[in-house]
């Protein structure tokens, strides 16, 4: 029960209170129009360059922009505990460490979740793509995923967050690399070979992949072994990021380094 | 003169020796720019590559500003210094304007690192017909987006989280200036908003420069527009400072 209540209740006190400079002043240039501003800029750019439709971009981007709140509440919801003097009491505490960091995962996804479905939703509406009304329920499915995947991703950031001083040039460093490889603007199979490989290791590639084909009509089914991945690479990000957390622990009470970077 | 010198100089330091500014700075505007140059060259490339090239170039110039200026007075009142520079005996636009033309100084790390990434990495033939009406143009486009960056600085100031409104402003120029779409694409509507970019006129300038057209023109726009907002920019600092001192709210926003 104990775990329940830090999985769902601290994780939710815990980002309102490392988030509480989320105000809507904060919230709506950088969550929800500075997407939409992304989207138009890469829209622009596919019609100049003469590269695939307006749908490609629009789904594209605002799947990807996911990646804004995820990976940079995941690398803060860590690091900013230190920033605010209060990580030696979380790792102190007898709380167990599983709950305590998924716990924090989860006000992220979905706000992740929100901010991709809003982008998605009036980046559409402005550029005027048309998405059938049986493809809303897994196209949010797929975002959803994305959220999750992302969110992973974001804890492993965490982790290494804690070994680095200026944890947000990280975050600006991963999020740059999932807009070059995983397909938002640029369709996976028309990247240089070499980075195909790594296209298809990340977060984002599959459930992007996947949200364009169901938006195309195609059936959940049709979709389900890209969901799956996205979903399984969100889990080995999320294990990855946890193990890299505890060992930075372990290392930080070993050299007392826990509030320096 | 001095004190713009002396500002700048330090402001340039400072931010050369930070990584958000230095290697982010760098770093932020090339992700941008492999991704245009992979739409571009995956659409069939050609002369849209060098169009793209020259365009994602200035793209840092414009990030490392619009980022940073529009919390620049807010910055100096979190160090508790802004009421020393506001009561020092030079006008505060001197040590304010420095800051911003630092800050697009910046930018030309990002500039040099496009080309290179263009030249050497995507293979693009990159023309350099005039070098010596293409420095001006470079100069002048980083004065004219350091002066809009002072702007922002001023016009800003009352807003307590300034930051997140300079963030925005990264992808809307980028769009409407032309770095990376040519203007006739965009909705007519757009164009007047173009036009009074010093931005549209500096990277235009910075293209016929190095294809070999007359590139004067372009330049004069780009910094009679930069003195155009250094002008308006010190009207409102005049105005934000008398309030600020009749109500004693400068540490305040």
């Amino acid at each position: 029960m104990t775990s329940v209540r830090i999985f769902f209740v601290g994780g939710l006190i815990s980002f309102r209170a490392l988030f509480s400079f989320l105000r809507p002043e904060v919230y709506i240039p950088s969550m929800l129009v500075a997407p939409l501003f992304q989207i138009l800029l890469f829209v622009y750019i596919g019609r100049s360059a003469g590269l695939e439709s307006d749908e490609f971009f629009v789904i594209g981007n605002a799947v990807q922009y996911a990646a804004v709140p995820c990976l940079f509440a995941m690398t803060f919801t860590i690091g900013g505990e230190r920033f605010q003097h209060t990580l030696g009491y979380i790792l102190s505490s007898p709380a167990p460490r599983l709950p305590l960091f998924l716990g924090r995962a989860l006000p992220v996804v979905v706000n992740g979740f929100f901010v991709a479905a809003f982008s998605l939703a009036v980046g559409g509406l402005i550029v005027g793509i048309h998405v059938p009304a049986s493809s809303v329920a897994p196209l949010a499915l797929a975002t959803a995923i994305c959220a999750f995947s992302c969110t992973g991703l974001g804890l492993t950031g965490a982790g290494i967050g804690l070994l680095l001083r200026e944890q947000a040039v990280l975050a600006n460093i991963m999020f740059g690399v999932l807009l070059i490889f995983t397909g938002a603007n640029v369709p996976v199979d028309a990247l240089p070979g070499w980075m195909q490989p790594i296209s298809n290791a990340l977060p984002f590639t599959h459930g992007i992949d996947a949200a364009r084909q169901v938006a195309d009509g195609a059936s959940l089914s049709d979709v389900s072994g890209l969901l799956a991945t996205e979903v399984a690479l969100g889990l080995v990000y999320g294990a990855v990021g946890y193990v890299f957390i505890r060992n930075t622990e372990r290392l930080s009470l070993r050299y007392a380094t826990l509030d320096r970077a | 003169m001095r004190v713009l010198w002396r500002g700048f100089a330090l402001h340039l330091k400072m931010m050369m020796r930070s990584s958000f500014d230095g290697l982010l700075g760098v770093l932020w505007p090339l992700f941008f720019a492999t991704i245009a140059f992979l739409m571009f060259r995956a659409g069939g490339g050609g002369e849209a590559l060098v169009f793209a090239s020259f365009g994602a170039a200035v793209m840092g110039i414009w990030s490392s500003t619009s980022t940073s200026a529009g919390s620049a007075m807010q910055r100096e009142r979190w160090h508790g210094t802004l009421e020393l520079l506001v009561s020092a005996p030079v006008h505060f636009s001197t040590v304010l304007l420095p800051v911003t033309v630092a800050m697009s100084a910046m930018g030309l790390y990002s500039m040099i690192a496009t080309l290179l990434l263009s030249r050497f990495l995507f293979g693009v033939d990159l023309p350099f017909e005039h070098p010596v009406s293409f420095a001006v143009a470079v100069v002048a486009t980083v004065v004219s987006i350091g002066a809009m960056g002072f702007l922002l600085a001023v016009s800003f100031v009352r807003y307590r989280t300034a930051w997140a409104l300079g963030n925005l402003l990264e992808y809307p120029v980028w769009l409407i200036a032309g770095f990376l779409v040519p203007l006739a694409l965009l909705p007519g509507w757009v164009r007047p908003l173009s036009w009074v970019l010093a931005p549209t006129w500096g990277v235009d300038a910075i293209r016929e420069a190095a294809s070999g057209g007359g590139a004067w023109p372009e330049i004069a726009l780009a910094l009679t527009l930069g003195a155009a907002y250094l002008a308006v920019a010190i009207a409102v600092l005049e105005t934000v400072l008398a309030s600020a001192r009749r109500a004693g709210s400068l540490a305040l926003a």
